[in-house]
Parts: C-alpha cells; sequence; structure tokens
C-alpha cells in the first residue's frame, strides 16, 4: 500500500506531465500554423465540453456507448471466464477451442463491423458484438493461462480436505487464478472501450461518443471532436484506475498474490 | 485413531527410457496413534510412499489399509502437511485456511470457526487468526498448515518434510510443538524427513530407506523418554545408529547398538 506522502507525489508528477502535454498542444493551437477551426484552443474546447454537459447530450452519448461496452464486457466475461477455465481443466476443450481462438484473434474486431452491418442491420447489436468479439480473446487466454499457473499444491491440499470438483472450482481454482482473471478483465475492458468508439463510428446512429466524433467531421466541429476524445480518455481512465485498480487492492494485492512495485 | 498397514506396496513409473521401479515391495505397519519417520537420502521413494498412502498416487502392487479399510484416493481420514510454505491458500485467511476441511465436511460457519480457532490455539497462532498467510513467516505457516490438517479431525497425519525449509532454530521450536500437538491429539503420524535427529526427535519408530528402487532396508524402534534431550548420549547413539543404517557414517560394524534402551516394544 502506498503512503499517502507516497501518493501525493505520484499525482504531482502525473500532474506535470499531463501539463506539459496540454501546454505544448495549446501553443501549437495558438500558433496560427493551422487553421483556429482545425486545431481549436484549450479554452474553446474546455467551453465547448462545458456546454454539453450542461445540455444534458454529452451524458447521453457517454451513457449510450457506456451500455454497449458494459452488455458486450458482460457478454465476454459470461463466455470467456468459463470457457477459459474448462480450456484449462480439460484437454479436449482446449484442443477444440485453442485453433479456433488462435485463428479469430488475429483479426481486428472492427474488421468484422462491414459483416456484422450486413447481418444484423445498423445499431446497438452490432456494437455490442464487436465489443463482445475484442474483450473475448483477452479474458478467454488470461483465464486459461490462469488456470494452468495455479499452484498444484492447493489442488492437491483441497482435494485431501474433501474439496469437490464444484468446490474446488469456486474455492481454489477461481481465487488462485485471480491474478490472471484481474488481468484479463482489464485487458478486456481496455480493448473493448476502443472497439466501441470504432463500432459506433461506422455502425451506430444517433447516440455515443465514436458517433459524435463521427458526425462532428461532417460539421468540422473540432472542438466538439476533442471534447469527445477528452470524455472517452477520461472514462477509460476512470475505470481503470477506480474500478479495476480497486479490484486489485482488494484482492490480489491484499492477499500478497501480486505485489506493489517497489519505488 | 487408525492404524496404517502397507503390505507388499511396488510402485512403477512409466518413463519415456522405460518402467523405473520407485518403491519395490514395502511392507510397514504403523500401529494406531503410532508415530513413524521415513528416513532415506533423497530419490529413495520416502515421498512417493507417502502420496501412496494420501491416496495421490495408486500402487502398482500391494495394497494400503488405513484402520483396516483398502485406500482408494485421497479421503478425509486423513491430513497432509506438505513441505512448501505455499501450500497455504493466499486467498484465505489463517482461519480460513484451517476451517476449510470442515467447510467441504458442511460444518456451518460458526461451529468450524470456533474449531479452526481452537486448532490455531493448538498451534499457538489465535493471536495471527486473520492474518493472510503472505504476512505470516514461514514456520507460523507451516503451523497453520498442520492446525488445518488437523482441523476436520483426520485419524492419520501425514507429513512430508513439514520442517525442512525452516532454519534451524525454527525447525527445533517446530519439532518440540509437534510432539506436544502429537502427545495431545493422538494421531497416527507418518512422517517422511531426511534429518536423522528430527526423527530420532520426533519417532516411535523409523523405517530406513534405499533407493533405486526404494525399498525398505530396516525399522529401527526408538523407545528413548519423551520430552527427548537431543543432547543426551542415548539421543547420539540413536543418531549414529540410524546414521550407520543410512550408511553415511563409518562405524565399526561391531559397535554395540543400545538406541533402544534394551526395551523392545
Amino acid at each position: 500500500m502506498t503512503s499517502s506522502p507516497e501518493r501525493w507525489r505520484m499525482i504531482g508528477r502525473a500532474t506535470v506531465t499531463l501539463l506539459t502535454a496540454a501546454a505544448l498542444y495549446e501553443a501549437m493551437a495558438q500558433s496560427g500554423i493551422f487553421p483556429a477551426v482545425l486545431v481549436p484552443t484549450l479554452p474553446k474546447v474546455a467551453h465547448t465540453l462545458l456546454s454539453l454537459f450542461s445540455d444534458g447530450t454529452m451524458l447521453r452519448h457517454a451513457f449510450y456507448t457506456l451500455a454497449r461496452v458494459i452488455f458486450g464486457f458482460a457478454l465476454a466475461i459470461a463466455v470467456g471466464l468459463p470457457l477459459g477455465i474448462l480450456m484449462g481443466r480439460i484437454r479436449a476443450v482446449e484442443n477444440f477451442v485453442l485453433p479456433l481462438a488462435s485463428a479469430l484473434m488475429p483479426i481486428p474486431s472492427l474488421a468484422w463491423v462491414p459483416v456484422f452491418i450486413l447481418w444484423f442491420g445498423l445499431g446497438d447489436t452490432v456494437a455490442i458484438l464487436i465489443v463482445f468479439y475484442a474483450a473475448m480473446f483477452p479474458m478467454l487466454l488470461n483465464t486459461w493461462t490462469g488456470v494452468r499457473a495455479v499452484n498444484p499444491l492447493w489442488l492437491r491440499a483441497a482435494g485431501a480436505m474433501g474439496a469437490d470438483e464444484n468446490a474446488l472450482f469456486w474455492k481454489v481454482i477461481i481465487p488462485g487464478a485471480s491474478p490472471f482473471i484481474i488481468t484479463g478483465l482489464r485487458q478486456a475492458f481496455q480493448r473493448s472501450w476502443i472497439a466501441v468508439v470504432g463500432a459506433e463510428m461506422l455502425a451506430a446512429s444517433d447516440w455515443g461518443l465514436g458517433w459524435i466524433i463521427f458526425d462532428a467531421k461532417e460539421f468540422l466541429n473540432a472542438d466538439v471532436m476533442m471534447a469527445s476524445l477528452a470524455v472517452i480518455g477520461g472514462i477509460g481512465y476512470a475505470f481503470e484506475r477506480l474500478v479495476f485498480g480497486s479490484l486489485e487492492r482488494v484482492t490480489v494485492l491484499r492477499w500478497g498474490m501480486v505485489r506493489a512495485a517497489k519505488s | 485413531m487408525s492404524d496404517i498397514e502397507i503390505r507388499d506396496v511396488s510402485l512403477v513409473y512409466d518413463t519415456p527410457s522405460g518402467p523405473v521401479k520407485a518403491i519395490d515391495s514395502a511392507s510397514i505397519r504403523i500401529a494406531a496413534s503410532g508415530f513413524l519417520c521415513v528416513v532415506g537420502p533423497s530419490g529413495c521413494g520416502k515421498s512417493t510412499l507417502l502420496n501412496l498412502v494420501a491416496g495421490f498416487l495408486s500402487p502398482t502392487s500391494g495394497e494400503i489399509k488405513i484402520g483396516g479399510r483398502p485406500v482408494t484416493g485421497h479421503g478425509m481420514d486423513r491430513g497432509v502437511v506438505f513441505q512448501d510454505f505455499a501450500q497455504l491458500f493466499p486467498w484465505r485467511t489463517a482461519l480460513g485456511n484451517v476451517a476449510f476441511g470442515l467447510e467441504m465436511k458442511g460444518v456451518g460457519k460458526e461451529e468450524r470457526e470456533k474449531i479452526a480457532l481452537s486448532h490455531l490455539a493448538l498451534v499457538k497462532l489465535e493471536k495471527f487468526a486473520h492474518s493472510y498467510p503472505h504476512h505470516l513467516s514461514g514456520g507460523m505457516q507451516q503451523r497453520v498448515a498442520i492446525a488445518r490438517a488437523l482441523a476436520y479431525n483426520p485419524s492419520v497425519l501425514l507429513m512430508d518434510e513439514p520442517f525442512a525449509a525452516l532454519d534451524a532454530l525454527t525447525r527445533d521450536a517446530m519439532q518440540r510443538l509437534l510432539a506436544e500437538v502429537w502427545r495431545a491429539t493422538r494421531k497416527t503420524v507418518i512422517y517422511v524427513t531426511h534429518n536423522v535427529a528430527e526423527a530420532v526427535y520426533l519417532a516411535d519408530r523409523v523405517v530406513v530407506m534405499t533407493p533405486h528402487p526404494g525399498r525398505v532396508k530396516i525399522e529401527l524402534p526408538i523407545t528413548l523418554p519423551r520430552p527427548r534431550d537431543p543432547l543426551s548420549v542415548e539421543f547420539l547413539q540413536c543418531q549414529k545408529d540410524l546414521l550407520r543404517h543410512l550408511g553415511s557414517e563409518t562405524t565399526a560394524p561391531d559397535e554395540p547398538e543400545i538406541c533402544n534402551d534394551g526395551a523392545q516394544p
């Protein structure tokens, strides 16, 4: 656990980095090398962001995007987690699934968008399925690896204490594989968040952070685009740090299964 | 408590270079509440023998009976303690680890925590009930493992070099503690070690095994009064005898054995 002065120093360092990057951008925007319409200054972006929030449209866009991610992500967990565990436990399942996963995994999820549009039409189904596709493989592969990395001594000890398959699954394999499973969740969420924006650009209509960026392009609204990018980055960051960071702190870090990095 | 009968047990491993005999017709009997140490050099099959009794492996031929019932797979009549500290579940507190077997038995939460706490008290760790294993020292983790193996009240305790990875001082303390725990619980114990002093300190009887293939070379009763004094002449003499049987000490073969104190069990 990081002590609180250490924590403040970390926040301080991050702030310096971000402020420097912002200052560089601002200098470029103010320099007049590029047309002001295409490279809006930060105050202008901030102003647009505020007004988009105050009239509620940005929240609604974010809500739609988040809902698509959560559905697709949940679906990916529901399939990837049990399947990954089965792959790690049963040779036949591994033999069957692994070639399929290896063949499908290198295909970028966005390459499926046109196919899915043909199959399912424009709309939420396509975005959710793309998210599912993007999140599925990190979840599957990390879980599979995690199960194989479970210390055989834990299984032996649990077996000697009378654990049946069901108890082994819930009380030994899942917690034993948790460092990998949490990494899988993290990577799956990152991939989902990236995929959903792309899917929305191509397949969504009217609402969604990806759609608003694509739509703003038609009207040369670079400030709207920048504002939306900031929201996309902000939400992604919040999930990574708050949701997955906390999940890690209350589980594997607390159990000593992973350690905090030394300074 | 149950007696253990190992009758004519052999185990053959199939390896790429052909079958290898890990254990060759071993026969050992352990009386109920007896403490048997199995001693031998690395690779003599002593851990394999323990794994057979634990039911993690099945013998190629021969039979193992615990309390008259043949062993098939692992069962809750046996508690097992391994050498590796990592045997504890890191995601469970000391109490949660000790309660695991009771949980598998379907004992209610309040009841099992009470029993688990009393077993932590047995190994003098009740103050650390709510600590996670990674906050405990190696010796403390092994004590939790012993409490965990005892908590669901098996009649037999199987221990595979549980103190081998500890420093010498901690090991001495742990041996004293184990002797106490054994006296209090009267479990039938099979304890595998390559440490001769440890065997003499703990055991009722010692089995010496030789490698390639693993065979029982000799069985020695140890009848020194308890608690044993590791610095007494008799204790050292027992160690000497044992070492001679292990073939790692050169003493005159005609030196008399006084290990048994003259009294046969």
